[in-house]
């Protein structure tokens, strides 16, 4: 395997895609979005359980790809227990690690923990939107008006 | 004593694989220090060196503008780009010249007819049929035409093998039925469907028959008039011409009764403020300067089809596809969408554990180059209850090693998510 794919393809992306965490239903969801790739049909869901500004639960559904499912993984575990204005910070942080070159000088990597391993989408612009797909969904869901 | 009888068609000397591949510049390359293996000529094809060459003496030599210079690179432009023409409708057993439109390709063809068959045809109320298995080309200009004139846009269904319904079809064509709308091929499953029973049974309810050709041209000869519909669309870049042209063939009798597309110039007799005199097809339908060296490069590769011969390139896609047939479902966990006979050569697959597009990133670095999405037919997916698959078409340039590197490279892809991989 090349270099760029042994990074694309690194352990904790397939280990988080072969067994996702923080997927499945979420009851008592207060906000929740979803969001499609039509490029390859990866499909999104979000939930989210909020009080007082801060993320209780994250749990996400659908299907995609390795990296969408290692992302949607990763992202939900990184954003529980946080407030909704760092879950944005972290949100802006992944945009900038995978944004243009001068951005990525610039990402805080120590703060995206497992999150940084999606740096191998660089590679592969088409992947890019494999990897910010959650991101998005994540994004929407805290955007929407609850429920 | 008889005189000798002539050589049988049938009896083609088998295609020398080799010397094709010799005219396909792209084939040279490769990738990540693999040969590029391409296998995405249903996306688009890959250009051949004559089309391109002849595409580019016209932006080199002949670079007038078509139908409006009387200096001699317009005349010659104009000489070319109508036999061209000429040669589209010798490739589909057109009847007239005149019925063969040039467009940007077969998405400007479809939407050209939708649009067309919308203001004179439909009402509220009325119903075009679309099957299935169509590519968004052949769904969402008809979606808009009928959004548009409050008609219904009513799926024809697919069998279990992927293949048209036809008990189901007639049962659904009826009073209302305006126009039926279906692929020729299968961009997904390589079915080819029953386009001349359909269109007979259409035509028996006074419909329209419009048939999107785009994955068929490469594969199989086409007489539009053999097979009995009213439209038929496709693109060059599909049938190893640059990129750019298309066409649409309509009966002369029905073009003659669209209305005009887009405006323009060459499309008029006449110009004044208070009345616009539109031209006859074809050009009613032309409007402003067309591709017009895409248009003579597919003149030039349809001249190339024609040399070879549909029985020599017919066996060696017959042999190619009952090859990939058998290398692909030999590979363990994968499943085939359609494994239809006969078929184009096109292969959609899943594959158990690795999702399409991580299969497509994985071969692609090998210089296998596939697709991986929805193909642009979503409803078709949904139909399947899948979200995506990963495709693999061949073309006239294909060879069974290509196919047998296809096999191998995905049985690593699922080595490696299995966890039993390299790593």
């Amino acid at each position: 395997m090349n270099p760029a794919l042994a990074a694309l393809y690194q352990g904790v992306i397939l280990e988080h895609a072969q067994a996702p965490r923080h997927q499945g239903p979420l009851a008592d969801a207060t906000h929740h979005a979803r969001v499609d790739n039509p490029l390859c049909g990866d499909r999104v869901t979000m939930r989210l359980r909020l009080s007082d500004g801060r993320i209780e639960a994250a749990r996400f559904e659908g299907h995609g790809c390795a990296i969408a499912l290692a992302s949607a993984s990763m992202l939900a575990g990184l954003v529980e227990g946080r407030d909704a204005t760092e879950a944005r910070a972290l949100g802006a942080e992944l945009e900038r690690l995978l944004g243009d070159d001068a951005a990525h000088a610039a990402a805080d990597r120590a703060r995206l923990g497992d999150l940084v391993a999606l740096e191998g989408t660089r590679a592969f612009p088409t992947r890019i939107r494999c990897a910010t797909l959650p991101w998005e969904a994540l994004r929407r869901a805290l955007e929407s008006a609850g429920s | 004593m008889a005189p000798p009888s002539p050589p049988s068609p049938a009896a083609a000397l088998p295609l020398d694989v080799e010397a094709v591949r010799r005219q396909f510049p792209a084939l040279a390359q490769t990738i990540n220090d693999q040969p590029l293996r391409y296998l995405d000529s249903a996306a688009t094809s890959l250009r051949l060196r004559a089309a391109l060459d002849a595409a580019r003496s016209i932006d080199e030599h002949d670079a007038g503008n078509v139908h409006r210079a009387v200096h001699r690179l317009g005349i010659a432009a104009t000489a070319r780009f109508e036999a061209a023409r000429e040669a589209v409708r010798g490739f589909l057993g057109a009847a007239h010249g005149d019925e063969v439109v040039f467009t940007a390709g077969a998405t400007a063809s479809l939407n050209l007819v939708a649009q067309g068959l919308a203001r004179t045809r439909l009402q509220p109320g009325d119903e075009v049929l679309v099957s299935v298995l169509e590519h968004h080309a052949n769904l969402v200009p008809w979606h808009l035409a009928c959004a548009e004139r409050g008609a219904r846009l009513v799926p024809i269904p697919l069998d279990g093998s992927g293949q048209i319904d036809l008990d189901r079809y007639a049962a659904l064509l009826g009073p209302r039925t305006r126009v039926v709308a279906v692929a020729h091929a299968s961009n997904v499953l390589g079915t080819i469907t029953p386009v001349a029973e359909m269109a007979r049974l259409a035509h028996a309810r006074g419909a329209v028959v419009v048939v999107d050709g785009a994955q068929a041209v490469a594969h199989l000869p086409v007489d539009v008039q053999a097979l009995g519909c009213d439209f038929y669309a496709f693109s060059g870049h599909k049938l190893f011409a640059p990129t750019g042209a298309g066409v649409l063939y309509g009966r002369r009798d029905l073009l003659a009764t669209l209305p005009p597309w887009q405006g323009g110039g060459h499309m008029i007799t006449s110009v004044a403020f208070g009345e616009v005199r539109f031209a006859q097809p074809p050009a009613r339908f032309e409007a402003g300067t067309p591709a017009i060296a895409a248009v003579v490069g597919l003149g030039a590769a349809i001249a190339w089809i024609n040399d070879l011969g549909w029985p020599a390139i017919a066996a060696h896609k017959h042999a190619l596809a009952a090859h990939a047939l058998a290398a692909l479902q030999a590979v363990p966990g994968l499943r085939l969408l359609s494994t239809a006979a006969p078929r184009v050569p096109v292969f959609a697959f899943t594959l158990a554990g690795v999702h399409p597009h991580d299969i497509a990133t994985l071969l692609g670095e090998e210089g296998l180059a596939i697709r991986a999405g929805h193909h642009c037919a979503e409803p078709l997916h949904h139909a399947l209850g899948i979200a995506a698959s990963a495709r693999a078409s061949l073309s006239i340039y294909s060879t069974a090693a290509e196919v047998d590197a296809l096999a191998v490279a995905l049985a690593g892809a699922a080595a490696l998510f299995a966890g039993r991989g390299r790593s």
